[in-house]
C-alpha cells in the first residue's frame, strides 16, 4: 500500500544545496554565512527555493576536536537563530521554507553531530533533529572521542514529501538507506563533510565513492538523495563538496564542483518516486523478504 | 563451448601514479585556502635550494599567489655545489618570483667557530637551521608565511633536521613521494636539469640523497607505501621485494617516528596541551 505523504503535500518542489566553506570555530561569521548564501538565492530571477540544504557542521566547520563544547548549541538556540538570519537576509515579504542544517549538538551537556529540518516563517518549527549514528573514527577522523552516538534513524512528514536525513557516513552504510526506505522515506538529505583523497585519476578518489553509493541507493530504493558538501581546507585537509541531486532511477541530476563553495538549484518532483518504484520494485522485493532476512540477522 | 581465461595479475601499472593535473589544482586550492582565506596572508617565502622539491613549490605557490606574491630565497653557504645555486636562480627566473640571496656562510662560520670540530652532520644541521631562521625573518619582513619544502619520503625516512626543515607552517608537498614529486615537477614544467638531476640535500660535498639513503627513491617509495598502507616487512618481501630493501627502509621508519611529531612533553595535569586540550592547528 502506498504511504500517504503529508495532506495536500504538493508534489513538485524546489531544491537549493548550498556547498559551504565555514569559518572554523566561528559561529556568528557562518550563521551570517547562511545569511549570504540565502540572499544570494533571493537575488536571482527564479523564486526562492522550498528546501534549502547546507552541509554537515556547516555552522562551525569539522575538524573541531575538543572544541565541540565551544561551538556546540542546542536545536532551538539554532533553529532561533536562522530564523532570525532568514528574516534578516530576506526582508519582510520573505517566503517560507525548509532549511537542512548540519551542526554540533549541545544537548544537556550531551554532544552529537546533527542535523536540523526546520520550516522557517513566522516562528520557525523543527520538524526532525538527525543525530549522526555512524561516527568516523579511523585514519583523519576522530569523531567518537568528541561527540556521542545518534541512535536512530527517523522518517519525517514535511510539506514536500516524506524525508529522512543521513550525515555523511550514515549514508555509505546502505543499511540506513534501508532502514528509511522501508520506513517510507521519498527523499534523503544527505550533510556530509568528505575530506578529499586518492588523487590518482581526475577526481579525488571519495567524490567518485560518493557519487556511486547514492546512486545505487538511489536506484535501489527508488529515492531522491540530496546531498551537500562541505567545502574548503581545514588544517591541510580539503573537503571535497559535489553537491548533488540524485533522482530515484539512480541518475545523477546535477553535480557541483568538488572545490570552491556553489548554489546547486534543482526541481524535484516526488512522482518520480513512484515511477521509479514501479519500474524497478526491489523495494516491494525487500519488504517481502524482510522478516526471513530479519530472522537470518537476529539468529547469526 | 570456448572460454576466454582472464588472469589478474595483482599488479597495477603504476602504483604512485597521480593525476598531476589534479594534484596542481588541489595544492593550488590548498595554498590559496591555507594562506590567504584562514590566514589572511597574501605573501609567502620560499627557500629555494635549486633542487626539485623547492621547484615544485616555487612554482605551485607562484600559481596560487601570483609570482609578484613570493619571495624565493637562495640561501648557499660556501660549499654549496655550482649547479644548486644556479638551478636556485633559473627557478627564481622560470617562475618569475621575487628573488633574493642570502649567504648564509658568516652566520654558520660565526657559530661554528665555536665548534671547530663539529662533524659534517652537524655543520649540515647548523645550515639548515640558519636557513630558517632567515625564511622566518624574511617572511616577517614581508608580511609573509614560509612555506615548506618536504617531501612524504624524506619525512618518512627522517631525512631532514629536526626543526628546521619541517618548519614552515604550511606544507604542499609532505604527503607525496619523491617520485610523485618528480612527475608533478616535469607537469609544471619545471626544467629538466633541475628534475633528472640526483636528488641532494647538498650540505657536504658530492653527497646523493640516495646514496645517504642506500635505496632509490623509486624502490623506497614502493616500499614506503605498503608500509603506510599497513603491510608488514615480511608481507613486502613476500612480494617480491628484496629483504635488505625492505628492513632498510622499515628499520628508518621505525627509528624516526619522534621526528614527525613536536617535542614530548611531560603529562602532570588533566588538562595537559594536545593530551587533554585539543584544539586543531586552525581552530
Amino acid at each position: 500500500m502506498a504511504r500517504p505523504r503529508t495532506a495536500k503535500a504538493p508534489d513538485r518542489f524546489s531544491l537549493a544545496l548550498v556547498q559551504f566553506a565555514p569559518t572554523k570555530g566561528d559561529v556568528a561569521a557562518n550563521f551570517a554565512g547562511v545569511g549570504d548564501a540565502l540572499s544570494a538565492l533571493a537575488e536571482t530571477r527564479k523564486p526562492f527555493p522550498d528546501v534549502v540544504v547546507f552541509p554537515e557542521t556547516a555552522l562551525s566547520g569539522y575538524f573541531v576536536e575538543g572544541g565541540v563544547r565551544d561551538v556546540a548549541m542546542q536545536t532551538s538556540v539554532v533553529a532561533e537563530r536562522l530564523n532570525s538570519i532568514a528574516a534578516k537576509a530576506l526582508g519582510r515579504a520573505r517566503p517560507k521554507f525548509d532549511i537542512v542544517v548540519g551542526f554540533y549538538e549541545n544537548d544537556l551537556g550531551k554532544l552529537y553531530n546533527s542535523a536540523l529540518y526546520a520550516t522557517l516563517g513566522r516562528v520557525p518549527t523543527v520538524l526532525h533533529v538527525h543525530r549522526k549514528l555512524f561516527l568516523p573514527t579511523y585514519g583523519v577522523f576522530d569523531e567518537e572521542r568528541f561527540v556521542s552516538r545518534g541512535r536512530a534513524i527517523e522518517v519525517f512528514a514535511t510539506q514536500h514529501g516524506r524525508a529522512a536525513i543521513l550525515i555523511c557516513e550514515d549514508a555509505v552504510h546502505s543499511l540506513s538507506a534501508i532502514v528509511a526506505a522501508l520506513n517510507g522515506a521519498e527523499i534523503i538529505y544527505v550533510p556530509s563533510a568528505s575530506p578529499g583523497r586518492g588523487l590518482e585519476n581526475a577526481e579525488p578518489s571519495n567524490v567518485k565513492m560518493w557519487r556511486e553509493i547514492l546512486q545505487v541507493a538511489a536506484a535501489e530504493h527508488g529515492m531522491f538523495f540530496a546531498y551537500a558538501g562541505l567545502v574548503g581546507f581545514e588544517g591541510g585537509k580539503g573537503f571535497t563538496g559535489a553537491s548533488k541531486l540524485i533522482g530515484p532511477f539512480g541518475d545523477l541530476r546535477v553535480e557541483a564542483p568538488f572545490l570552491g563553495t556553489a548554489l546547486v538549484r534543482a526541481a524535484v518532483n516526488l512522482e518520480d518516486v513512484g515511477v521509479a518504484r514501479a519500474a524497478l520494485p526491489a523495494l516491494g522485493d525487500l519488504e517481502s523478504n524482510l522478516a526471513e532476512l530479519t530472522d537470518q540477522l537476529r539468529n547469526r | 563451448m570456448k572460454f576466454r581465461t582472464l588472469q589478474a595479475n595483482g599488479k597495477p601499472g603504476d602504483e604512485l601514479a597521480i593525476d598531476v593535473t589534479l594534484a596542481e589544482r588541489w595544492l593550488v586550492a590548498f595554498l590559496r585556502d591555507e594562506l590567504v582565506r584562514r590566514r589572511r596572508m597574501t605573501k609567502a617565502v620560499v627557500g629555494v635550494s635549486g633542487g626539485v622539491d623547492s621547484a615544485v613549490v616555487a612554482h605551485l605557490c607562484a600559481k596560487a599567489l601570483g609570482p609578484a606574491n613570493v619571495l624565493g630565497v637562495c640561501m648557499p653557504y660556501k660549499t654549496s655545489s655550482g649547479p644548486s645555486r644556479r638551478h636556485g636562480e633559473l627557478v627564481i627566473r622560470e617562475t618569475g618570483i621575487r628573488g633574493l640571496t642570502i649567504d648564509i656562510s658568516d652566520a654558520v662560520d660565526g657559530y661554528l667557530r665555536c665548534e671547530p670540530a663539529a662533524s659534517p652532520q652537524r655543520r649540515g644541521n647548523a645550515m639548515a637551521r640558519m636557513r630558517m631562521i632567515v625564511l622566518f625573518d624574511q617572511s616577517a619582513k614581508i608580511g609573509g608565511l614560509p612555506v615548506g619544502t618536504g617531501n612524504k619520503s624524506e619525512r618518512m625516512f627522517g631525512y631532514f633536521t629536526w626543526h628546521a626543515d619541517d618548519s614552515p607552517p604550511i606544507n604542499p608537498i609532505g604527503d607525496l613521494f619523491k617520485t610523485q614529486v618528480w612527475a608533478l615537477a616535469r607537469h609544471l614544467g619545471v626544467p629538466r636539469q633541475i628534475v633528472n638531476k640526483p636528488a641532494t640535500a647538498d650540505l657536504i660535498r658530492g653527497q646523493t640523497d640516495e646514496e645517504d639513503l642506500g635505496i632509490t627513491y623509486e624502490l623506497a617509495d614502493r616500499i614506503l607505501r605498503r608500509i603506510l598502507m599497513g603491510y608488514t616487512p615480511d608481507d613486502i618481501i613476500a612480494q617480491g621485494f628484496d629483504p635488505g630493501d625492505v628492513r632498510l627502509v622499515a628499520s628508518r621508519v621505525a627509528a624516526t617516528h619522534w621526528k614527525r611529531h613536536l617535542a614530548t612533553t611531560a603529562m602532570i595535569s588533566t588538562t595537559a596541551i594536545n593530551e587533554y586540550y585539543l584544539r586543531p592547528v586552525d581552530y
